[in-house]
């Protein structure tokens, strides 16, 4: 914790008036980001991860936030033809909710599909299937009431999508590949008598497209809160400061006898500012956010995990200038 | 999408200003590229006016503003993506460092 960070690198979140340094900001240049630039992992599993960035710019944070959210191309369930369906929900419905079931193929070994193309390859597409009946259980006995007593296959779930290779696919890919990346998705539930058949064909495409296409959940960033004692606060003042925060946020420590309040961990801080209410509190502390701090958050849900998705955003948005550039040139060369 | 249609023209007006301001005109591109460029440009020296707009939400276009002092504003626009260009090299190269560190800090304990 940079406990004695310098004032010009903060916003001094006041009781109503958000406080800056006139330090500049709104621009960036090349020495200055090299040199400030760090990056620190703080947590890195399947689904989440959460990075600290440091010395970076809103607008380049920003871009990259972007790119993750709907520039990255995952597969989605994207065509569905309906050959028999006798469940209660609607076609349309559930084309819909068919098309948001995440899939584990690996975006990158997909081609796009090219406009107006109907039928696709077997670069582009992966096709799926989904034949499911619902009958009464002749082994239930009775006094059995539950749904999965009575019946057989009373829950369609995304487990029950079987992947058709095509064309070489079945050479290349496995099924653990290229299927639902959850199990247990419900698509819909069914009676005794009702069908459901379906064939779909998954593309590749990215979240600006449809939002079935994004593969992160929610990528998003925050500044890092700030939090300074002036002077001591003990006793019960310091239990009441405690309170202000989020738990973990604030600690009390015994010194001489007495208690103390101490900022523990003011990472972790929702930024309430509720130590305002309290008038013989809110000038012995001082709120604010680390300027060019930022922790940031990626939750993917796609098969790829989200650190190689923050990587695939910045190439992302490096093949947008390189593009750019080489369009300039054209365009120099034009006029 | 429109392939027939030039990635970057440039919009009519600035034919007398001995080509130190431009407004160039991005199809395909947005709030992603042009803020994230503005911010690069903006911060040299010649430079004496940077801005980006997207005039309507429903089109992917993006019209970017360049005003300088004295170099052509093609030059200045081409210098700023070689430099967001390097940045991103730079972000990459930081990230890639530091999932390694992480990963072999979760291995050793």
């Amino acid at each position: 914790m940079k406990s004695d960070a310098k004032m010009d690198n903060l916003f001094i979140l006041a009781e109503d008036v958000v406080k800056t340094a006139p330090t500049n900001s709104v621009t960036l240049d090349l020495p200055t980001y090299k040199e400030k630039l760090q990056v620190k992992i703080m947590k890195l599993n399947h689904p989440e991860m959460e990075f600290d960035i440091i010395g970076i710019n809103p607008a380049l944070i920003n871009a990259f936030r972007r790119i993750l959210i709907s520039d990255v191309p995952t597969m989605a369930i994207e065509k569905v033809t309906m050959h028999q369906n006798k469940t209660v929900i609607q076609d349309e419905v559930l084309a819909h909710r068919l098309g948001l079931i995440p899939l584990k193929a690996n975006p990158k070994l997909f081609q796009y599909r090219l406009m107006g193309d109907q039928t696709g390859t077997d670069r582009d597409s992966l096709h799926y299937s989904l034949h499911i009946k619902c009958t009464k259980n002749p082994l239930c006995r009775a006094g059995h009431y539950r749904p999965e007593d009575l019946y057989v296959n009373h829950q369609v779930l995304s487990s029950d999508i079987k992947w058709v290779p095509i064309g070489g696919q079945s050479r290349l890919y496995k099924e653990e590949d290229v299927g639902p990346v959850y199990d247990d998705i419900l698509i819909a539930k069914m009676r005794p008598g009702h069908e459901l058949h379906v064939t779909m064909v998954a593309v590749k495409s990215c979240g600006r497209d449809h939002a079935k296409f994004s593969p992160v959940g929610t990528a998003s960033y925050r500044l890092l809160p700030y939090i300074k004692l002036q002077e001591d606060v003990e006793g019960e003042d310091a239990k009441t400061l405690q309170r202000c925060f989020s738990a973990g946020v604030i600690s009390l420590e015994e010194r001489k006898g007495k208690t103390f309040a101490k900022v523990e961990n003011p990472r972790i801080d929702m930024c309430s500012r509720n130590v305002l209410n309290e008038p013989h509190l809110k000038n012995k502390v001082i709120l604010g956010r680390v300027k060019d701090h930022y922790i940031f958050t990626i939750e993917s849900t796609v098969g790829t995990p989200p650190d190689e998705l923050f990587k695939e955003a910045v190439k992302i948005m490096k093949k947008k200038c390189v593009d750019a550039l080489a369009e300039t040139k054209k365009f120099a060369s034009r006029s | 999408m429109n392939t027939d249609l030039p990635k970057i023209a440039e919009i009519a007006g600035d034919e007398d200003s001995d080509e130190k301001s431009r407004t160039f005109l991005f199809n395909e591109e947005g709030h992603t590229l042009g803020n994230a460029l503005r911010c690069v440009i903006a911060s040299y020296p010649d430079v004496t006016f940077c801005g980006y707009t997207v005039p309507h939400p429903a089109e992917t276009k993006m019209h970017f503003r360049i005003q300088t002092s004295g170099p052509r504003a093609i030059e200045i626009l081409q210098r700023g993506l070689k430099d967001l260009e390097k940045m991103c090299d730079h972000t990459l190269e930081k990230f890639e460092e530091a999932v390694l560190t992480y990963k072999t800090e979760q291995m050793s304990t």
